[in-house]
């Protein structure tokens, strides 16, 4: 048939003398691109992206510092000998010392000595303090190897039948409360995380509620040249993957700028009072490798998010479209 | 190839808009569909591109009862079928080249195998000169053209045109009309609904003519 088409062309088109064919340019995007809506979803998308990561970046750097802590208190225990009337306190804390390193797991035990422990109490009691006047507690640190800890009731055991008065203190407790809090603080934080996933799901769904009512006569001129659903929907879809992506890129890229703003901030105030504080407290602010993974994974699972929630919004819009017209 | 059984058809729960429409479209036809505004000629129009679903009777399209044809058939079947609508229902962010291609684009075939065509067709049509202008900065004449382009570049079975020449000045609506009388002798069946009595007389063709809902039919 479009052979007769060109056979008829001079009688039926009475068109201008041919000229060379421009090649048409590249062909524009069903969707159109760009409007007002899809500016504010990227928007949208990128300070939802933005926020995630620096959560995330706070949750890692949390759990983090937590460990840390957990490790350099598991890594001590404390016997504690009180003193008593008659008491040779000396002798005590050798055996106590004895006893302790001779268990496995047990790297040293060392006795804090009398300057220690004056030094020690200095706040307290002030200087010139005569340990013989008092009965102080002696203390006796045992170092641990975190990776193979000591049998500790075995040791509290051996201890308490040769040093009554000696008490060991693991620092279970101290752990425990911090493994605690920084679960607590982990759960917080990701629990904060899928909220702002949420509300990106949301924002996804209504700005692509919002498109297809606006594109309606697109989707409708879609229909009647014959279109599937699977091809409106994969149109669709690229649209709003590339506006997730473009959003979520920004929002992870100022988040990384965050991030190395604050460990340069950080390493170049080292030392100084304020950043000594701040590293006590959480550590050197530094988001490791596995932070900026975890932007990378934000962004793409965002991108992905508005991907598949726009695929499931343009099916189901589409469906209803279906519905409507057959009603009529 | 396009039949109607005692076809009614009523909006939710309003009046009958078409009643009792009995008819027939044969292959390689040429109707005229006509009547006063508001006589359903739209609405018949919209049943015959399977966009609406008649309350009661038969339709019975390609061999199919409509009844029993599902959502995934339809693209399949409307691919058959070319529409040019009264309001062209171009997309304004595409060139007329892209618009007139937009059918072909949508069956995921490469540009490349139907460039040719199209250009063609947009000679054909006496847009060749036109084919990169978006659809604002045509006149309503060249739109319609366009339009009718897009509902043939497929090469459709049946061409259905609502109001072709309701926007263009009578020398072009002749041409229009040559235009649909040439694909009509290349094989396609043709439905211009129109009350442009006018355009009608120059034509020795069937006409069907709505009137309250019921259908006549003068071959």
């Amino acid at each position: 048939m479009t052979e007769a088409y060109s056979s008829d062309a001079q009688a039926a088109a009475q068109s201008a003398p041919a000229r060379a064919e421009r090649a048409p340019r590249k062909a524009a995007p069903i969707v159109p691109p760009r409007n007002v809506a899809g500016s504010a979803l990227i928007l949208v998308i990128a300070i939802m992206t933005f926020l995630s990561c620096l959560t995330l970046g706070a949750v890692t750097l949390v759990r983090d510092t937590a460990a840390t802590w957990q490790t350099q208190i598991a890594r001590e225990a404390t016997i504690q000998i009180k003193p008593a009337e008659g008491f040779d306190m000396e002798a005590a804390l050798a055996t106590a010392q004895r006893i302790a390193a001779g268990f496995s797991g047990v790297r040293s035990a060392a006795v804090v000595n009398r300057e220690a422990t004056v030094r020690l109490l200095e706040p307290w009691l002030g200087s010139g303090l005569d340990l013989d006047e008092l009965p102080v507690p002696r203390l006796v640190i045992v170092t641990i190897d975190p990776a193979s800890p000591p049998d500790f009731s075995a040791l509290r055991t051996a201890l308490s039948a040769e040093v009554p008065q000696a008490t060991l203190d693991d620092h279970r407790t101290w752990v425990d409360r911090l493994v605690a809090m920084a679960n607590t603080t982990v759960t917080i934080g990701i629990s904060v995380l899928v909220l702002m996933l949420s509300a990106t799901v949301l924002s996804v769904v209504f700005a692509t509620r919002g498109a297809m009512a606006g594109n309606d006569h697109i989707i409708e001129v879609l229909h009647f040249v014959g279109a599937e659903a699977r091809f409106i929907a994969g149109e669709f879809r690229r649209h709003f993957l590339f506006t997730g992506m473009k959003g979520a890129l920004a929002g992870g890229l100022a988040a990384t700028i965050v991030f190395i703003v604050f460990s340069w901030w950080s390493s170049r105030n080292m030392a100084t009072p304020q950043a000594d504080q701040a590293t006590a407290l959480f550590g050197n602010f530094a988001i490791g490798a596995t932070g900026y993974l975890g932007v990378a994974l934000v962004v793409l699972a965002v991108g992905g998010l508005t991907a598949a929630t726009s695929h499931l919004t343009v099916v189901s819009y589409l469906g209803d479209i279906d519905a409507r017209h057959h009603e009529g | 190839m396009i039949r109607f059984e005692n076809v009614g058809l009523r909006y939710g729960m309003g009046p009958e808009i078409l009643r009792d429409i009995t008819f027939d479209l044969p292959e390689r036809s040429f109707q005229f569909l006509s009547g006063p505004s508001g006589a359903g000629k739209t609405t018949l129009l919209r049943l015959l591109f399977l966009s609406l679903k008649p309350t009661r009777g038969l339709i019975n399209v390609f061999g199919k009862d409509r009844a029993r044809i599902t959502r995934r058939e339809l693209p399949m079947l409307r691919r058959r079928i070319g529409v040019v609508f009264q309001d062209f229902r171009l997309l304004e962010h595409m060139t007329t080249y892209e618009n007139v291609a937009l059918p072909l684009r949508v069956r995921g075939r490469d540009e490349a195998s139907y460039r040719s065509d199209v250009i063609e067709l947009l000679k054909w049509v006496g847009l060749g000169e036109r084919m990169h202008v978006l659809p604002p900065v045509l006149s309503g004449g060249e739109k319609q053209r366009a339009a009718i382009a897009r509902a043939l570049i497929e090469q459709p079975e049946i061409l259905l045109a609502d109001e072709p020449t309701g926007n263009v000045d009578p020398p072009l609506a002749r041409r229009l009309l040559r235009l649909f009388l040439e694909l009509n002798r290349l094989g396609t069946a043709v439905v211009i609904a129109t009350h442009d009595l006018g355009l009608m007389e120059q034509v020795d063709a069937r006409r069907m003519i709505l009137d309250g809902g019921r259908l006549e039919i003068h071959d």
